[in-house]
């Protein structure tokens, strides 16, 4: 029987596609629920902004590239505008820095959890969104559940939402008008949550108490169109010489 | 449509740019956060908390104090929010409820 050899290198590799097959879907299973929040986050919207474009006569097409490419909601509204007026690149690229900037923060965090990400650390980058960071930052797989396939299906998820949601805005256009004000605090539910969580988790609430006072004093100072740096800055400040006070605290009880 | 396909284009590109560069930046710079750079490590460490915190803040950004409603609908969703995630621990729960009580606050009650 010469074929036996080869039939059952054939069922092997069956059998190894058949269970990274199932593999994928635990993944998948595993991240849906965390991305329920983001769905109908996302689905609102995304089809508001879809509506927003469609009404400046940036139809589907449009609106799906805006999506795909940027995959940023706050700064994607704030693109309408650089779409209406008049052509000014330089103005709309430091414009969304500025704004996006507090994505540098997410970064810095997520460093150590996506070190070994390999070939998904890209796509697992490209994607980290306000959303997207909020969870990744505080869930981690299940027992049994591959990391990578895990944290890339909520990215991809989330994604998939806000393209989705915004193609599906645009198509529909202002033919929908049903009462969804106050949806969107969805959203600012989601972080509040993972705030609280964050905060059961941690003795040390320093962090958290600095995140929000620096946030609120440099929105009382600057205004809400230019407070993102300033509080990003005396964060930083802040988590500095907190570092110091914490390194002799360290010393005190080592010497104790 | 304002601007002309291609310009459009190109803002679009630009915006993708300016976005990814933000996103990227960290991990390009700090590339091999070796254990003896303990400072960035520990900005790993304690900058989610902060950060989290920042983006709250960032929401509720342009809620006025000063005009009706004066944030009732939102100090009442949050402190709801709260009390029933201390209460059941249930995320998605606290999530569909807090959202649920501020649409009816600001479609029904203070509108």
């Amino acid at each position: 029987m010469p074929f036996i050899e080869e039939i059952k290198a054939i069922l092997l590799l069956v059998h190894k596609d058949v269970m990274n097959l199932k593999e994928k879907i635990k993944a998948l299973k595993a991240a849906f629920p965390h991305t329920i929040p983001v769905l109908t986050g996302f689905t609102f919207l995304g089809i508001a902004f879809g509506i927003l474009m469609n009404s400046k006569g940036y139809g589907p097409g449009w609106a799906f590239l805006f999506s795909l490419m940027t995959f940023a909601g706050s700064a994607q509204y704030l693109g309408i505008t650089f779409l209406t007026s008049v052509f000014n690149p330089i103005y709309a690229f430091l414009m969304t820095l500025m704004i996006n900037a507090r994505h540098i923060f997410y970064g810095i965090s997520m460093l150590d959890k996506y070190k070994d990400t390999g070939k998904f650390k890209p796509y697992l980058i490209f994607g980290l969104c306000d959303e997207t960071f909020s969870i990744v930052c505080s869930v981690e797989p299940p027992e049994g559940v591959d990391r990578n396939w895990f944290f890339f299906f909520i990215t991809l998820l989330d994604h998939s939402y806000w393209v989705l949601g915004s193609t599906l805005g645009a198509l529909l256009g202002s033919l929908i008008s049903f009462s969804v004000e106050g949806l969107d605090f969805v959203l600012t539910a989601l972080f509040i949550v993972i705030f609280l969580e964050q905060w059961k988790a941690q003795k040390n609430h320093k962090p958290a108490i600095i995140g929000v006072v620096a946030s609120v004093l440099c929105l009382l100072i600057f205004g809400q169109n230019n407070f993102i740096i300033p509080a990003m800055i005396l964060i930083l400040i802040l988590l500095t010489v907190t570092r110091r006070v914490n390194v002799e605290e360290l010393a005190e009880e080592a010497i104790k | 449509m304002t601007l002309t396909a291609m310009e459009t284009f190109i803002i679009i590109c630009l915006a993708t740019i300016a976005t990814m560069i933000t996103r990227f930046l960290p991990f390009i710079l700090l590339k091999n956060p070796k254990s003896s750079d303990s400072y960035i490590s520990y900005l790993g460490r304690v900058l989610p908390y902060s950060t989290i915190g920042l983006l709250v803040v960032y929401c509720l950004k342009d809620v006025n104090f000063r005009i009706p409603s004066y944030g009732l609908p939102e100090i009442i969703a949050i402190l709801s929010i709260a009390l029933l995630h201390y209460w059941k621990e249930n995320t998605l729960l606290s999530i569909g409820a807090g959202t649920a009580i501020y649409m009816l606050l600001v479609q029904l009650v203070f509108v």
